[in-house]
Formats: C-alpha cells, structure tokens, sequence
C-alpha cells in the first residue's frame, strides 16, 4: 500500500504545537518591546528609547544580583543533574526490592513542601551552622537549590530510562564491556535527551527562586528574583525588561552556537 | 555540557564570595528592598572608606525570623514602628543612644519621643509614611477623605479599586471606619468588621502592590495605598488625587537601628549619625519618595517633591493619623482569622 | 545447590548495595536540605505559638494541629469545621487539577512535535521550549498581563475578530491565575513527554496502521501507552507545584482569593502562628504523598498491562 502520509504525523498535533510556542513567545515579546521604552512604565508606551539599558549597566547591584543568580542556577543544576541520574539509574529497570518505594518518596518530597516551610525550616538550621562554622558564602544557597532541583532533574531522566529497553547495555555486557564502558558509550548517550531535559528544568527552576533564597541567604547574596521582590511592592521600571532582554539575547546566542556545532557533527 | 567549565565557576563563586565580609571597615545593611538611595551609600563609602553591602527583605517578619535565627552577618536594620518593641523586647538591638550623637538636634521633636522608642535610645528615623486614598479624578468627583472611598464605594468607583494587600493596614482603616480602637478585642464590632469587608472585597479590582503602575495608567481609579507611591503616580499622571481618611488612617515609620550582634557596630553609628544630617536625609526621601523626620531636609528635595499634598499633612486630619501599634499576640491572632476569612 | 542460591543471593546483595551507593549522593543532599528539615517543622508543629511569630520551644500544644480543621468560632466559641481553610484548599485543588490537564493537552502535541523533528534540531526545540523561562517568573508574569490585561494583545485580538464586543475582565480573576499557572508550568509538563517520547519506536506505530488502525487508534493504544511515564512524571511536576503556587495567585489573581500557598505563608508572617502553618503543610504534604503513592502504584499497573 502506497502510504502518502507520514506515519509520524498526528493531524492537529503540529497546529497544537504552534499555538504552544506562539503562548510562550507572546509575553516575551511584550517584555522585550517595553525594555525599548521610554517613559518609566512597563504597560504605556512612551516612545522608544535605550535608557533602561543605560541604567542596567550602570546599576552594579542589579548586574551582581543577575550574575550570583546564574552561578547558583548552575552550580545547582549541574549538582542535581549528577545526582539524579544515578539515583535513576538505581530505581528503574530493577525488579522491586526493599527501600525502593521510600527512595521515590524520599526523592521527591522538597516537590511536596511548601517552598515557606522548607525556607523557615533550612533558615534555623543553616543559621546555627552559620554561627559555628563562621562559613556563610553562597554553600548554603547552593545546597538548598541543589535539593529541590533534583526531583525537578530526576522525572524525566527516570521517565526517559523506563521507556529504554535493556538489550543493547546487555548486548554490551555479553561482549565484556566492563560496567563502566557500558554506561559510558550505550546508556549515556541514550539517557542524553532525558539528562538535558532534567538539566534545562533544573536550571530554570532554580533561576525562578524567591523564597528559599529569600531565608537562606546571608548578607550581600541577593539573587535576581530577590532583589526584583523588593521592587513589585514599590515601583517596577523597565530597568528589568532591560536586564531579562539582555539575557534572552544571550541564551538566543548560546542556542543559536549550540545549533552550528551540532549541526557540524551529523 | 561543558562540567570542567561549570565547576571552575563554582570554585571561584564560593572562594570569591566567602571573602567578602572578611576587611576591615566594612557595613552590611540589612533593609527593604528598593529602599535605599544608592547615592546616599557612595557618598558614605567615599566619606569614610568603609565598604558598604546592602541586603534586602521583604517583610518585617522576614527579617525578625532571620535575624531571630542568628549568624545573619548584619549590622542595621529598619524595622517598622509596630515592630521596633518587639525587637527591643527580644533583646536584638544594641542600645546605642542615637540621641547623644551630634546630628540629633535636627531631628523633628515630634520623632523623639515616640512610643516605640522613648527618647530615641535605640533608632533614628529613616522614613515615615501613611496609608492613605488615591483617586483618579476624572472618574470620581466627590469627598475623598474618607475610607468609605473603598469600604462603601460609590456607584462609579465599584470594580475599580485596589486596596494594599497588608493585613494591619486594612483591618486599621476598617475599624476605625466602623468607629473602634486600634487592638480592640470587641467581638460585636470585629464581627461588623468581618461582614463589611466581606462585603466590600466584591467591589474591588484587585489587592496588589502595582500601584504606580495601574493607577496612572486608568486600571484603578481608586487605591487605598501608601502615600510615597500614590505621589510617584500622580507625577505621571496630574489626575491623581490624594486624600486623607477622616475616620482614621495608619502611620508607619521605619527606623534605622543597630544590631547586638553588629560585627561593624562603630561604623554603623557612624551611618546613624550621617542619615541624620539634613541633606543626607534628603537623599533618602528623593529615592523613595517618603518623607523622613530630619527638620531642613525639605530645601533640598527635588522640585516634585517640594511641598506635595501627599506628603503635608494638612491640619484638620493630623489628629485622625495614628501609629500601628503593635497589638498583644491574641489580638493578632484572632485578627488573622478574620483575615483568613475575608480571603478565604 | 544450596552455595548456587548463596551465590545468587550473594549477587542480589551486591546489586542492591550498588544501587543504594548510586542513590546515596541524592539521597543525602535531599536528607540535609529537605527531609532534616522537615523534622524541624514537624517539632514546631506540635509546640506553642511565640508571641511574636517563632515557637515557644519545649512547650507541648496541639493547638496547631487543631486549627487545621477545627475552629473556635471567633464570636460565639463554638467549635466548628474550619471552613475557610477548606475553601481555600478546595479551590487549590481545583485549579491545580485544570491546570494539569490543560498542560497536558497542549504539552503532549508540543512534545511529540518536538520528538518528531530531525534529530540535530530536537534539542534547538527543548531549548526554545525553555528560552522563556530563563526569565525570572516575576518578570514573566508582569508580561503575562501585558497580554491578559483589558488593553492587552487578547482582548485586542478577540475584538479585531469580532468574537466579543468589549474586553473580558481576565486579570484578577480564577481565569488570570489558570492561564498563568498553564504558562508558568508547561515546560514541567514538555520536557518529560518529550524525554521519553524522544525513544518513541516508530515500527510499532507503522504495524499499528498496517493493522488498519486509524490514527486515533494509533494515538491511543499504542503512543500513549508507550510513553506513559512521561506521562506521569509530568502530571506529577506540575500538579504539586501548583497545589503550592504562591506568587501567580499574588500576582495575576489580585491577591484576593487565596491559595493554600499564600495561607501557610500568612501563618509564618503577619499571622505569627508557625505551628499552624508547619501543620498545615505536613498535612498537605501527606496529603500529596498519598496521592502520589496511590497514583503512581496504578500508572505502573496499567503500565505493565500495556507491555
């Protein structure tokens, strides 16, 4: 039978998908036009203008802020990412055994806590560490990010491991790869799109943080979202509009680079 | 992904991050955000070689429970008159006689003996404000001075309002509007004060803090909010109005004070010392906005800022503006469930 | 016989101690940051409110837990259900369950789009799916009612089209916070459909139609069987999230109705009551544990069904 249709195809699912992407994009675009504006509000429009830019890059505390968000982000991200794909690896394509559902729940409770009790909580037992070890650089803020990053890196690499038979790891096996070897060049490269999943939520997730960050930090460690908390109650200018363009400009960048590259592989 | 990348970044944020607090003169203010003037601190840092770091929180119960939990690294911080006593009274402030330093004397005598701080032995002021009626006028004409703008609205201004998303603020206009004290335990009135705001919530747009934002743009026509942002928006749009609710309306003034466990107490009196000088003082306002308590510090307010309605209290409501005192913890609690209640 | 069953036990051990080993770096810094914790919380809840936010430490009261779903009537003193807070909670619930499903329904065509790309240009897709949320969510949802407000692209676009005739009042209402949430959690729901859909084995799909299944069919017994467990994982990123969501209800729904989220974060701030916001949020959380637990026991058993 002559098939003139993809198999893959599913009607309806690309207009979906396009709707998807033109709701993402919308608020974005709004965002990067009133960084363009003129007046100090970010719903008139008042003519175009780089001002905000001018103001942004001479404003040391939010530049520091935006820095401080991204290493923690991906410090964070990167830890959790580490983490969650080993404990993946240790809690699927497993015959059940003792622990295992207590190790899921264990994994995934920081998703379950209020983010304000995990905040109050981590701000008394941190402080008491503070006080003893004299320590209080970004550690803290890291480790707090770290925990609740991993359920987020952990779902999908789990999620991408489940729907992955086991045939080639075993086919490798039977032609004495060590453990290691195996992992290496058959499953890594197999889990690649759940481990990039699980970074890339991971890493946003912790660049939205408000309210750990808020309780945990110690002094002069404000983030982004710390410091823009602050201005909701007062004023919010298009200073912000600026700094967050700035920053898709730069991610636009990264992708657009990380498109080339891939691209000279295949 | 590049990991060696990653983790060389990690190695130099904590190694450069954890040591900051380590020179000498140093000051690390502890305040809420967006507050303060960033012109202010540079002259300081040039004047006395000290770094200064400021840190911002957004709630004053933020900032009792942490610095409550200890190993924080602060200073100063600026409590609200509500909340001063209890820091007092929980032993966190250092008694550092502000009113023995020698900038004292332009402080306004009507900030001196206050009742959160008698004699002034703990804090100075850093700014003071109130809650108080915006209005559009193009949409509503009639008497503003009063909190029946947003308790019992008139027909033009229902599905138009935005009120201060701040439990104690609410519930003080609220009360007094139905005639009672500030901590009343009366359950008849607190439950008149219950079924009004049930009442009245239908009838408001919003309870959000974009004030600046909306009220010039015409999606409020009428706030219940603090003055320093009713008056940034009427800079934007000369139809803002501001008025003072006769019934009775909250002041708050944040102070500024000094931690018992300031690692930088020296410098933090010198800090104490220097906001108190009239032009410093000015620079505090002419960020925010508010006004701040140090006599002759008007003369060197930006022109907008010179003489605004929302900032001189006129005469006749003076006596209506009262502090929010802070209420004994079951009078709190039970009005947390009202709020609870009108929210639900 | 008996030592090829010691050695085969043997072998088992070994497998488990590795497998504990492999887990151990999540699982301790979970402990450190997020289970220890909770412990602390968990004595709060059982002490006596400080008078000024905190506890009264050592001192035992079951007050906490009591307020959670029992009240003294403020004026009369009698003791009755806490019906404020099971509003708020039965509102969370709601929201949160819509929320999911309207993720779904547009985060699996999205992510089976994306997985049905060439494959150098799958990962560009996961991160244009991600770009927007590189952008702190503050400063996300202030755009968002740049788009929902009365003046915004919506209501312009639906009266261009003639589909209303004045703007829909959507900020501050129920409609504002589901549209956020949907914005704010779709990723959560995309990125695991697409981690286990990208694997998707497309000679199943071909048997399926020379089978003579229609597409439906296809979808529906073979796809979405097949990548269930993003399915899962998916539902479950963003259902418990939003049962805590705390700045959108703020934010987009005016800060007038409440969320479980911004009710326990009442109690820790003007409300000074942490043994009723620590009760609270244990049970909730043992709420959602359950669920979870109950959830993911028969999406494994219809699993397994499905091969």
């Amino acid at each position: 039978m002559a098939r003139h249709f993809d198999i893959r195809s599913q009607p309806g699912f690309p207009l979906i998908a396009l709707f998807t992407f033109a709701m993402l994009y919308l608020p974005i675009v709004t965002l990067v036009v009133y960084a363009f504006n003129a007046s100090d509000s970010v719903s008139q429009w008042g003519g175009f203008s780089l001002r905000w830019f001018a103001d942004a890059w001479d404003n040391s505390a939010v530049q520091d802020a935006a820095l401080r968000s991204i290493i923690i982000a991906l410090c964070a991200a990167t830890i959790a990412t580490i983490a969650a794909t080993m404990a993946a690896i240790a809690t699927t394509r497993t015959a059940p055994y003792r622990g295992l559902g207590v190790k899921y729940a264990f994994i995934n409770t920081p998703l379950m806590v209020p983010e304000i009790v995990t905040a109050v909580a981590l701000l008394i037992v941190f402080s008491r560490i503070k006080v003893w070890t004299g320590y209080s650089g970004l550690g803290y803020l890291i480790i707090a990010h770290t925990a609740f990053c991993i359920p987020f890196a952990y779902l999908p690499i789990r999620a991408r491991l489940e729907s992955m038979d086991s045939t080639l790891e075993r086919a490798a096996a039977d032609l004495y790869a060590t453990p290691w070897m195996a992992f290496r060049r058959v499953t890594l490269p197999l889990l690649r799109p759940g481990i990039i999943a699980g970074f890339m939520l991971a890493f946003v997730i912790s660049l939205d943080d408000v309210v750990i960050t808020e309780f945990v930090k110690s002094g002069g460690q404000d983030t982004l979202p710390t410091y823009m908390l602050g201005q909701i109650r007062r004023a919010v200018t298009p200073e912000i509009n600026a700094i967050a363009t700035a920053f898709l400009a730069l991610s636009v960048i990264l992708v657009t680079a990380f498109f080339f590259i891939n691209r000279r592989k295949t | 992904m590049n990991w060696k990348m990653t983790a060389a970044s990690a190695a130099i944020a904590l190694l450069g991050l954890a040591g900051t607090a380590m020179a000498e003169g140093n000051l690390n203010i502890y305040n809420w955000g967006d507050y303060t003037s960033p012109e202010l601190i540079k002259k300081f840092e040039d004047k006395y070689k000290v770094k200064v770091t400021v840190t911002d929180y957004d709630s004053n119960d933020t900032a009792l429970a942490k610095i409550r939990a200890g190993g924080h690294g602060f200073d100063i911080v600026v409590p609200s008159a509500n909340y001063l006593p209890i820091w007092v009274k929980e032993g966190l402030l250092l008694e550092a006689r502000p009113d023995q330093m020698s900038n004292f004397k332009n402080v306004d005598e009507r900030w001196v003996n206050v009742p959160w701080d008698p004699g002034r032995h703990y804090s100075v002021p850093w700014q003071w404000g109130l809650s108080g009626i915006g209005i559009n006028k193009k949409v509503y004409s009639g008497d503003i001075n009063t909190s029946a703008i947003f308790l019992d609205p008139p027909k033009e201004l229902v599905g138009k309002i935005n009120v201060e998303p701040e439990m104690n603020d609410v519930l003080f206009a609220t009360i007094k509007y139905l005639g009672g004290e500030w901590c009343t335990t009366d359950k008849a009135l607190l439950k008149k004060v219950r079924d009004k705001l049930v009442e009245a919530k239908p009838k408001w747009l919003a309870m959000d803090y974009s004030v600046t934002e909306k009220l010039p743009s015409g999606d409020y026509a009428a706030v219940y909010y603090w003055n320093g942002a009713i008056l940034r928006s009427r800079l934007k749009n000369p139809d803002i109005a501001f008025g003072y609710p006769k019934e009775g309306y909250p002041v708050f003034m944040d102070s500024v004070a000094i931690l018992k466990d300031a690692k930088n107490p020296e410098n933090a009196k010198l800090f104490m010392n220097f906001i108190m000088e009239p032009e410093n003082a000015a620079l505090i306002s002419a960020f925010a906005k508010y006004a701040n308590g140090i006599k002759g510090s008007e003369q060197f307010f930006p022109a907008d800022m010179k003489g605004a309605p929302e900032l001189n209290v006129p005469a006749q409501f003076e006596k209506a503006g009262e502090f929010l005192a802070t209420c004994a913890p079951e009078v709190s609690e039970l009005y947390a469930r009202i709020w609870t209640d009108v929210n639900k | 016989m008996a030592s090829a069953a010691d050695a085969a036990r043997r072998a088992e051990n070994e497998k488990t101690r590795s497998r504990w080993l492999l887990s151990a770096p999540a699982l301790v810094i979970i402990f450190v940051a997020a289970i220890g914790p909770l412990f602390v919380m968990l004595a709060y809840s059982f002490m006596a409110k400080g008078d000024y936010g905190d506890v009264k430490y050592g001192q035992f009261s079951l007050d906490g837990w009591f307020s959670v779903f029992l009240q003294r009537d403020i004026f009369d003193d009698t003791i009755g259900i806490a019906e404020a807070h099971l509003s708020i909670i039965w509102r969370s619930v709601r929201l949160s369950v819509i929320t999911t499903a309207v993720t779904l329904l547009l985060g699996f065509p999205t992510a089976y789009f994306i997985a049905t790309r060439p494959r150098h240009t799958r990962e560009i897709w996961v991160f244009l799916v991600t770009i927007p949320f590189w952008t702190n969510l503050l400063i996300r949802t202030f755009a968002m009612q740049q788009v929902i407000r009365n003046e915004g692209i919506l209501n312009t676009l639906l009266m261009w089209l003639h589909v209303i005739d004045e703007p829909l009042q959507i900020m501050y209402s129920d409609w504002a916070i589901l549209f956020g949430m949907v914005y704010v959690y779709l990723p959560l729901m995309v990125l695991p459909l697409y981690a286990s859909m990208e694997k998707l084995d497309f000679r199943l799909i071909e048997a399926g139609y020379d089978l003579y299944a229609g597409r439906l069919a296809v979808l529906r017994r073979i796809i979405i069987p097949l990548v269930k467990p993003g399915v899962v994982a998916g539902s479950i990123l963003v259902f418990i999230p939003s049962l805590g969501a705390y700045v959108i209800p703020r934010v987009l729904g005016g800060g007038k109705n409440m969320m479980i989220g911004n009710l326990i974060e009442l109690q820790f701030g003007a409300g000074r009551n942490w043994p009723l916001g620590a009760a609270l949020s244990i049970a909730l959380m043992a709420a959602v544990m359950v669920a979870l637990l109950f959830y993911v026991r028969n999406a494994a058993r219809s699993g397994a069904q499905h091969g």
